[in-house]
């Protein structure tokens, strides 16, 4: 591994609940270089809530614990909300899944670029406009003054999408955090919306952790993968070496995908396992829950 | 799951909570009590029941209850402070007011009662009615219910009395007729979600009429939200009701109605607050105890209404 | 719509000039069916005003012409008043006069009822609008504190403060003020408008004796106007706020949880800047129209609170002219204020076009 950008051990996120403590991530543990690594899980577990934080976007009553949690050397657990805002955005972002969420539905495109840029590179009304330009012609969009003055329900998902990376990646951040951000879009566009972002992070040295839960998608995209499964990493590999997967429950993933080279009559179910959960973590779950 | 279930007698309260049952009834019980649960959680909510319930007894054991008579007037005692005699003091006739309260609160939940009985049912009528039958006549209702939501609730109150004659039972139709165009509203949003539902067209598969499909299977799916949302209007029919009786449009003197007893003692206000007070108190604690009621209700039998 | 399912591969094609106006002719027919759904709201308030003026235990005949008038002068103006003609025609009759601005003459003050109604509508307007604008200036700002806190002190009074609103009789709660600041405390100025040394000083421009006086530099009759209006306006403005309050946090919640607020988060917005400048846009829509609301359950409201107040406006007319059996000027009234409620949700309704993007 080259130095690495970001460092993460034993990263736990829990909420208290009625029926007690939930955790949603039990010792989540990776480094992140200038890379693309993948995160892949079924919904539920965990891989969403890894992403948010690190970006400490976990909302209290949600607490985050972790061994070490540092970015560039430089730790950034629970830092003061002043501070941790300095780093959002300008060194860490993150795009989401749904353009049509995510965006402000009624500050114009233009103005939510400029807004990304001037938080953290400040200058004049006139800079912000020219990079906020400059940033849509990177994600490929054609008529970008006109994109500028237009609302986000006026373009489409796959435009959407890429005005949300030409707005995440304005202040030159060194990660982006993609948090299924093609799941929401025609099956027709992500391929594009894809190497859009993926060109500008290699440009740019950036490193990306992409969240999905298509491990296909994934496997072709990333350099490595981690699996999670139930708040924890269950195997971490390189994308080339996945089919030597040995966790079952990658295994398992992997052989409910449906394959044009080798069809099958029925696409297995996929099993679960209690004991997965644990693993050799061995927490002992105390009482029902 | 685990492979060996541990058999052991069940609690009462393990059976309610059941994740698996073995029955509808228990099922049925288990929710009601799960509901429960969250509810006694509330304790706002139960303060506001523990009041209610108070009132209610109030009302039934009234006679018994009122250390007077609320009409025995006793001119020469009039308009006296609080005491040991009259915990709340006497009115301008001399009455005692704590009886007089007491009383009251039988015709507090009378109005309130038949207001909250009558208005979500002409509601719950129009509305399904609309949502279900669509075209013209969902055209033509909710246009009506329209222009009933238009008026200014008070005034139309008012003129509807005014044009009735002042009685209880004419402020209670007036009331009814300014209430019930938000329970055909909702009434209408819930049948329109319904009407397509797979079920239904199973039971008109069936062979169900379109009145059995209302009565059967329409209404006791709108009853739960309306039932919140009577109990969140409870508080404004009391408000309102005591409004109309504070004009001298309601329960006629010398009934011992609170908005009246408010009216009776505006004149007194400044020297012998009392006597306007204590009724006020009185509608104030009530309608306070509904609009928490209301609340929990709500936490319960609406989860998603009560993020808000 | 630009581009919907393109991906915005292409340019996105310049809305052509037809295109542009098909789009307005779409917005003005949209605005074209509000009024007229309005409008048909209105006819409707009509039909029910006149049918209780019919429903009237009260001859109207014999009001005009008093207990003593023979057959033969009872006939005749039951003639002139029209009411031996069918109930189409006498409510098209009614109709006509109404939109013409005649409601008949108030038996009470021997007035044209439009004439009373000239006089005592400012004064409740001024209420209104001095409760509305105390309901707004503490009601938004508390409620969205409320909810960026959620749980917090602040909810916590938020939620008491409103609770309480709801609870309490306005009736009630004005008596007890009056006890309170005038009786007691002496703060304010007791009923009426205005203290009987500034009765008619202020010339009459607007009706409303707080801009009057303002109008004449009457700085005198200005203090005495507002230590009179300012008990009943608060009085109202505090309903106002319970439900303003109440409106504004609950969409500043469902804002709060919207996705876009994490965007803000994640560019590195300070929560303040995520809550006035983004959510804040959001909610400012649909509060328009709770304003708008409010405003007219005030102008409703204060029928009550004239009462306490012996504030001679809309609402004390109306009561008054009801106790007397005087339909003429209930009717009259009743469609004022019935007809500023319409109006008011044309208003908000077009504010709401206006200010939200989406509805272009």
């Amino acid at each position: 591994m080259t130095q690495s950008l970001l460092q993460v051990r034993n990263l736990r996120v829990t909420f208290p609940s009625r029926q007690g403590e939930f955790h949603a991530v039990r010792g989540v543990s990776f480094d992140l270089g200038r890379e693309r690594l993948g995160v892949v899980g079924e919904s539920g577990s965990g891989k969403s809530m890894t992403g948010r934080a690190i970006l400490g976007l976990v909302r209290p009553p949600g607490r985050v614990t972790a061994d070490r949690l540092e970015l560039d050397g430089e730790s950034i657990l629970n830092l003061p909300e002043r501070r941790m805002r300095k780093l959002r955005g300008s060194r860490i972002s993150m795009v989401m899944q749904d353009p049509k969420f995510s965006l402000n539905p009624v500050m114009t495109v233009g103005d939510q670029i400029m807004e990304a840029y001037r938080l953290h590179a400040g200058g004049s009304r006139d800079i912000a406009r020219q990079k906020a330009l400059e940033m849509l012609n990177a994600v490929q969009i054609r008529d970008p003054e006109r994109v500028m003055k237009t609302y986000p329900h006026e373009v489409s998902g796959g435009m959407g999408q890429r005005i949300m990376i030409a707005m995440m990646l304005a202040p030159d951040p060194q990660i982006l955090i993609a948090d299924e951000p093609t799941s929401a879009l025609d099956v027709s566009v992500r391929g594009e919306v894809l190497s859009i972002m993926d060109g500008l992070v290699r440009d740019r040295g950036m490193g990306l952790i992409f969240i999905s839960h298509d491990l296909n998608l994934v496997s072709k995209f990333c350099d490595r993968v981690l699996i999670m499964y139930a708040g924890r990493i269950v195997e971490t590999l390189a994308a080339s070496d996945l089919h030597n997967a040995r966790h079952p429950y990658t295994q398992g993933l992997l052989s409910s995908l449906p394959r044009l080279d080798a069809p099958v009559k029925r696409l297995p179910v996929l099993q679960r396992e209690e004991s997965w959960r644990d693993g050799e973590l061995q927490i002992k779950l105390s009482g029902k829950i | 799951m685990s492979e060996s279930p541990i058999t052991r007698p069940q609690s009462r309260r393990e059976w309610l909570l059941s994740d698996a049952p073995q029955t509808r009834r228990q099922a049925r019980l288990g929710a009601i009590y799960q509901g429960w649960l969250t509810f006694r959680a509330n304790k706002l909510a139960m303060f506001g029941l523990i009041i209610l319930i108070l009132l209610i007894f109030m009302a039934v054991f009234a006679p018994w209850l009122a250390p007077q008579s609320p009409f025995a007037q006793n001119l020469a005692g009039r308009l006296q402070p609080p005491s040991a005699e009259h915990w709340l003091g006497t009115d301008a006739l001399g009455r005692d007011i704590l009886s007089r309260l007491i009383h009251g609160s039988r015709i507090t939940l009378f109005i309130v009662g038949t207001v909250a009985l009558i208005a979500p049912i002409i509601g719950l009528f129009i509305g399904t009615v609309a949502g279900f039958a669509g075209g013209w006549v969902d055209q033509v209702l909710m246009r009506i219910t329209d222009i009933f939501l238009a008026f200014p609730k008070l005034i139309l109150a008012l003129a509807f009395v005014a044009a009735l004659g002042p009685s209880i039972g004419n402020a209670v139709l007036a009331l009814a007729l300014t209430a019930w165009p938000p329970y055909a509203r909702l009434a209408r949003a819930e049948t329109l979600t319904i009407r397509h539902a797979d079920y239904i067209a199973a039971a008109r598969l069936q062979g169900a009429g379109p009145l059995r499909l209302l009565i059967r299977h329409i209404w006791p799916l709108c009853i739960s939200s309306l039932i919140v949302r009577v109990a969140l209007d409870m508080a404004g029919i009391i408000l309102s009701a005591a409004g109309l009786g504070f004009l001298g449009l309601g329960a006629q003197p010398p009934m011992p109605e609170w908005g009246a007893m408010i009216s009776d003692g505006r004149v007194y206000i400044l020297d012998h607050w009392w006597v306007a007070a204590m009724p006020g108190l009185a509608i104030f604690i009530v309608s306070l105890a509904f609009n928490l009621l209301g609340d929990g209700l709500r936490d319960v039998l609406d989860p998603k209404g009560a993020k808000e | 719509m630009i581009d919907t399912n393109t991906g915005g591969q292409g340019p996105i094609p310049p809305a052509s000039a037809p295109d542009r106006r098909a789009a307005r002719k779409r917005r003005l027919r949209s605005i074209a069916g509000t009024v007229l759904s309005l409008a048909l709201t209105l006819l409707g308030l009509l039909l029910v005003t006149f049918i209780i003026g019919r429903v009237m235990p009260i001859d109207p005949v014999l009001k005009v012409v008093g207990d003593r008038a023979t057959q033969a002068q009872y006939d005749a103006a039951y003639q002139a008043m029209g009411l031996d003609q069918p109930l189409v025609v006498q409510f098209f009759r009614y109709l006509t006069e109404v939109l013409t601005g005649d409601f008949g003459r108030s038996i009470s003050t021997g007035q044209p009822v439009i004439e009373d109604i000239k006089r005592v509508f400012p004064a409740t307007l001024e209420l209104a609008t001095l409760g509305t604008l105390i309901g707004v200036s503490i009601g938004v700002p508390l409620g969205v504190i409320a909810a960026a806190r959620r749980g917090g002190i602040i909810d916590q009074v938020a939620r008491v403060v409103a609770l309480v609103g709801y609870s309490m009789p306005i009736f009630w709660l004005g008596l007890m003020g009056l006890l309170l600041f005038y009786g007691i405390l002496g703060w304010v100025g007791g009923p009426g408008r205005q203290g009987i040394i500034y009765d008619g000083m202020v010339p009459h421009v607007t009706g409303m004796i707080l801009v009057d006086s303002l109008i004449a530099g009457d700085w005198g009759a200005f203090r005495d106007a507002f230590s009179h209006i300012i008990l009943p306006a608060s009085l109202l403005g505090y309903f106002s706020l319970a439900y303003i309050s109440r409106m504004t946090r609950s969409f500043m919640l469902e804002q709060l949880s919207a996705e876009y607020i994490t965007t803000g988060r994640v560019k590195g917005l300070s929560e303040r800047a995520v809550i006035w400048r983004h959510a804040f846009r959001n909610i400012s829509i649909p509060l328009v129209t709770v304003i708008a609301l409010s405003f007219g359950s005030l102008l409703e409201g204060s029928v009550l609170t004239e009462i306490i107040f012996s504030w001679p406006g809309l609402g004390q007319y109306i009561t008054k002219t009801l106790l007397a059996g005087d339909m003429n000027a209930v009717l009259g009234g009743t469609v004022v204020v019935g007809t500023c409620f319409i109006g008011l949700n044309l208003l908000s309704d077009l504010l709401y076009r206006v200010l939200d993007p989406r509805s272009k």
